[in-house]
C-alpha cells in the first residue's frame, strides 16, 4: 500500500468518531488537499467563464436575472391549454410551454404503455407470423433515429387530405391536414369534474378492497360499479336539467369546427413518440415475462389454470418486479425525447424557451430553466416509480 | 412425427394427440392461431400492397423532375440526382474524394474496433490517429481549407459520433472511478455531473454549446460551432458511458483488487491493471448498445442548424426543382442509419453469446 505512506496523519479518517467533524472527515476521505485542489480548479474555470459571461452580457446591454418574466412576449403560440395571446408576459408563455410538454409526456406515456404492453405480449405469441411482424417493427423503430421518424410523421400528417376530404376512420373521428378531430363531451366543467371524481372514488374503493386482501371482485360487480359511476352523475345532471351533449366535429366553411381538436404537430409528435417508445416498452415487457422461470408456467398449468389465468395471476405479478424499474427509464426517456418537438414546430417548453432566448437574449436564464424543469421532471417520475417499486418489493417480502 | 423438443408448441400438439405438418405449426394449429394468421395476411395485404406499389411498381427510376411529377409512386430518380448532396452536403464537388475517404477511414476504424483481437491500448492510439487524419481530410489539409460549415452529410454524422465516443471514453473511465472513490469530494463532483447530464435532454446541452458558450469566451474570441457541438456530445456520451463502466467495476469481485494489493501493486496499479480491464471487458455489449443510441442521437444537431446526414436529406427535398420528395430522401437516409445500427445491434448480440460461452 504505497499510497498510505503519503497521507498526512491528521487527515486520516477516524472510524470510531461520531462528531460532525469526524463524520465529515470520514466522508471526505483520503487526500483532502488534492481533492480541494480539484474543486479549486473547477471553481476557477467556472468563475472565469462566468465573469466573461457577465462581462459580455453587460457589453450588449442584457441585465442578468429573471425580470424578463414580466415583460411582454410578442410572439404567438400555436396551441395552449391555458389562455395566451401575444403581449402576455414571458412567464406565462413559458408556463404554456411547460404545460404543453407535460401534456405530450402524459399522453405519450399512457399510450406507449398500452401499445407497448400489447406488442410485448403479442411478441411472445406462438404464431410465428405475428411475433415476426412485431420483431420487424421493433428492429425498424429502434434502428432509425427518432428525429427522422418525427420528420416522417410530421410530413405524413401534413399530407393528409384537407378538411373537405378528411378521412373518417370511425364516425366522428376526422383526420385532416388541419389536425385530428374527435367528438367531445360538452357540458359545464363542474359536471365533468363530478364524473371524474366519481371514477376516482371508485378506483380508490377498489384499490382499498384489494389492499385489505378482501375477496376478489368479480368482473360483473366491477362493471356495474363502473357503469354506475358514469351513469349516476349523468342521471343526476338530467334530473337537475343540465344539458350534457356530445359535441361532434363538423365541416364549417373551409375548416372543421367543434369537438376535440388536436393540432397536426401535436398529433405527429405523439404518434412519433408513442410508436418509438412502444418498441422499448414491448422489449421491457417481453424480457420481464421471460424472466419468470418456465416452472411457474408449468406449475400453474398443472394446477388446471388456463394460459390466460397463469399469465395474469402467476406470471405478470412476478414479471412486474423486473419490468417496473426499466419502465421508469422508458418514461423518463420519452419525457426527455418530447423536447424534439422543437424540430417539428410544436410549442413545447424547449421551443418556447428557445424563442424567449432569441428575443430577449437571456440565454443563461432560459437554459437554466430548461435544465431545472427536466431535472425535476426526471426526479419526480423516478420518485413516483421508486415508491411503486418499493410497494411491489414489499408485497413480495410480505408474502414469502 | 416424433416430438423431441419440449417447447410449448410441440407440447400442445402432443396433448391433443394431433400431428400437424411442421410448416403449419405456429401458424394454423389452433383456431386462435388461424384467426391471427388470417388477420396478418389481411393487414399485410392492406398495408404492404400499396407500399410495394409505391416503392417498386409505380416508382420512377430514371427520369427528370417532370417525369417524376407525372408518376404515381416513389421518385428514385430524385435520389439518383441528389445522392452526392445527401452524402456530402455542400462540400466542394471537385474535392468529394476527401469526405469519401474520411468516411471509409472512419468506417474502417469502427470495424477494427469491433474485432476482439484489436481490443487494447493500440486501438486507442489508432483511433486518435484515425480521427486526426479524418479531420485533416475534411479540413482540406494540405490544400485550401474547407470551413466546417461546408461539411455535410455522412462524414459529419460519422465524425461526430465516432469522435464523441472516442473522446468520451477516457473521461468516462475517470468519472466512473471517481464515482466509486472513497474520497467524498471527487465522488460528489462525479455524481453531480453524471446525474445532471443524464437528467437533461441532449438538446439543452446543444443549446449551451451554441447559445451560451460563445458568450462565455473572452470578447473577440470564438470557437468553431462544430467543435462546440462535438464537445457537448462528448460530455453527454461520457455521462452515460460512465454509468455503464461503473456497473462493470461493480461486477468485478473485490477479491481481485485485494489479491492485487497483496501482490504488492499500488492502489493505482491494482485499479488500472487488474480491475479496470476486467470491468471494461464485461460491459462491451452495453457499450455497443450505447454507441448505437448515440449514433442516432447525433441527428439532434439538426436542431442547432448543422448539416448532418438527416439535414442534408431534408435540404435535398427543399430544392425548388425537386421539391417535396421528402419520403424518398428520408427512406434513403433511414436505410443508411438502419444498416449501421442494425449491424451494430447484431454484433452486440453476437458478443453477448460469445461472452456467455466463455463464462461456461
Amino acid at each position: 500500500m504505497a499510497d498510505i505512506g503519503q497521507l498526512p496523519t491528521a487527515a486520516r479518517p477516524n472510524p470510531t468518531g461520531f462528531g460532525f467533524r469526524h463524520v465529515m472527515a470520514a466522508w471526505w476521505g483520503e487526500r483532502p488537499l488534492a481533492q480541494l485542489g480539484v474543486f479549486l480548479c473547477v471553481g476557477i474555470v467556472l468563475g472565469y467563464l462566468g465573469s466573461n459571461l457577465s462581462g459580455n452580457m453587460e457589453r450588449v446591454g442584457i441585465s442578468p436575472g429573471f425580470a424578463f418574466f414580466w415583460y411582454a412576449a410578442n410572439f404567438e403560440i400555436g396551441e395552449s391549454p391555458i389562455n395566451y395571446a401575444a403581449g402576455d408576459s414571458y412567464g406565462r408563455a413559458i408556463l404554456v410551454g411547460l404545460l404543453n410538454t407535460v401534456k405530450v409526456a402524459a399522453v405519450g406515456c399512457v399510450l406507449a404503455t398500452i401499445l407497448g404492453v400489447a406488442l410485448g405480449v403479442a411478441r411472445l405469441s406462438h404464431n410465428r407470423l405475428l411475433s415476426g411482424l412485431i420483431r420487424g417493427y421493433i428492429e425498424l423503430v429502434r434502428n432509425t433515429p427518432l428525429l427522422l421518424q418525427l420528420f416522417f410523421w410530421n410530413i405524413t400528417v401534413h399530407m393528409l387530405p384537407g378538411p373537405r376530404q378528411a378521412f373518417e376512420p370511425m364516425p366522428g373521428v376526422l383526420l385532416s391536414n388541419r389536425g385530428v378531430f374527435a367528438p367531445a363531451l360538452q357540458s359545464s366543467a363542474e359536471w365533468i369534474a363530478l364524473i371524474i371524481l366519481a371514477l376516482l372514488l371508485l378506483i380508490g374503493w377498489v384499490a382499498r378492497l384489494r389492499r385489505l386482501g378482501g375477496a376478489r371482485l368479480s368482473a360483473g360487480v366491477l362493471a356495474v360499479a363502473l357503469l354506475s359511476a358514469v351513469v349516476l352523475p349523468l342521471a343526476v345532471a338530467r334530473a337537475f336539467g343540465v344539458s350534457i351533449a356530445v359535441d361532434w366535429p363538423r365541416l364549417e366553411g373551409f375548416n372543421i369546427a367543434g369537438g376535440l381538436s388536436l393540432s397536426p404537430e401535436f398529433a405527429a409528435l405523439v404518434i412519433g413518440l408513442v410508436v418509438n417508445s412502444a418498441a422499448g416498452v414491448a422489449e421491457t415487457v417481453r424480457a420481464g415475462i421471460l424472466s419468470v422461470p418456465t416452472g411457474q408456467w408449468e406449475a400453474g398449468q398443472a394446477c388446471g389454470l388456463s394460459r390466460w389465468h397463469v399469465l395474469r395471476l402467476i406470471v405478470v405479478p412476478q414479471a412486474l418486479r423486473v419490468i417496473v424499474p426499466v419502465m421508469t427509464s422508458n418514461y423518463l426517456s420519452l419525457t426527455k425525447n418530447s423536447s424534439l418537438a422543437v424540430a417539428i414546430g410544436f410549442p413545447d417548453l424547449v421551443s418556447v424557451l428557445n424563442t424567449t432566448a432569441n428575443t430577449t437574449g437571456q440565454a443563461l436564464e432560459t437554459i437554466a430553466i430548461m435544465m431545472l424543469v427536466y431535472l425535476s421532471l426526471s426526479l419526480g417520475v423516478s420518485v413516483a416509480m421508486n415508491g411503486y417499486n418499493r410497494r411491489l418489493a414489499m408485497r413480495e417480502a410480505g408474502r414469502s | 412425427m416424433t416430438v423431441t423438443s419440449l417447447n410449448s408448441e410441440s407440447r400442445r400438439t402432443q396433448r391433443r394427440g394431433v400431428t400437424v405438418a411442421p410448416w403449419r405449426r405456429g401458424l394454423l394449429d389452433s383456431p386462435g392461431n388461424i384467426a391471427i394468421t388470417l388477420g396478418y395476411v389481411l393487414v399485410v395485404a392492406w398495408l404492404g400492397i400499396p407500399f410495394l406499389r409505391w416503392v417498386v411498381f409505380d416508382a420512377t427510376f430514371s427520369s427528370d423532375a417532370a417525369g417524376c411529377a407525372s408518376g404515381g409512386g416513389a421518385c428514385w430518380a430524385f435520389i439518383g440526382e441528389k445522392w452526392r448532396f445527401i452524402l456530402f452536403g455542400t462540400y466542394p464537388v471537385e474535392r468529394h474524394w476527401r469526405p469519401a475517404s474520411a468516411c471509409i477511414l472512419l468506417i474502417g476504424l469502427l470495424i477494427a474496433a469491433c474485432i476482439p483481437r484489436f481490443w487494447g491500448r493500440g486501438l486507442g492510439y489508432a483511433g486518435a490517429a484515425g480521427l486526426i487524419v479524418a479531420a485533416m481530410l475534411l479540413c482540406g489539409v494540405p490544400g485550401p481549407i474547407v470551413a466546417t460549415d461546408q461539411w455535410g452529410g455522412l462524414p459529419v454524422t460519422l465524425f461526430l459520433s465516432v469522435g464523441a465516443f472516442a473522446g468520451a471514453f477516457p473521461l468516462a473511465i475517470c468519472l466512473a472511478l471517481w464515482r466509486r472513490s472513497d474520497q467524498g469530494g471527487v465522488r460528489w463532483l462525479a455524481t453531480a455531473f453524471i446525474e445532471v447530464v443524464r437528467g437533461v435532454p441532449l438538446i439543452s446541452l446543444l443549446y449551451v454549446a451554441t447559445l451560451l458558450f460563445p458568450l462565455m469566451l473572452p470578447a473577440g474570441a470564438s470557437l468553431d460551432k462544430f467543435v462546440r457541438a462535438g464537445a457537448a456530445l462528448t460530455l453527454f456520451v461520457a455521462a452515460y458511458l460512465a454509468e455503464i463502466i461503473r456497473a462493470g467495476l461493480q461486477a468485478v469481485p473485490r477479491g481481485q483488487y485485494e489479491a492485487a494489493l497483496s501482490l504488492g501493486l499500488s492502489q493505482r496499479q491494482a485499479t488500472l491493471l487488474v480491475v479496470l480491464p476486467q470491468a471494461l471487458r464485461a460491459v462491451i455489449p452495453p457499450m455497443v448498445n450505447l454507441a448505437t443510441g448515440m449514433f442516432q442521437e447525433t441527428t439532434l444537431v439538426v436542431i442547432i442548424g448543422m448539416f448532418d446526414l438527416l439535414n442534408t436529406a431534408r435540404a435535398a427535398a427543399n430544392d425548388p426543382n425537386w421539391i417535396g420528395y421528402y419520403n424518398e430522401a428520408f427512406a434513403f437516409v433511414a436505410l443508411i442509419y438502419f444498416v449501421f445500427c442494425f449491424s451494430l445491434s447484431r454484433y452486440s448480440l453476437w458478443l453477448e453469446r460469445r461472452f456467455g460461452q466463455a463464462k461456461r
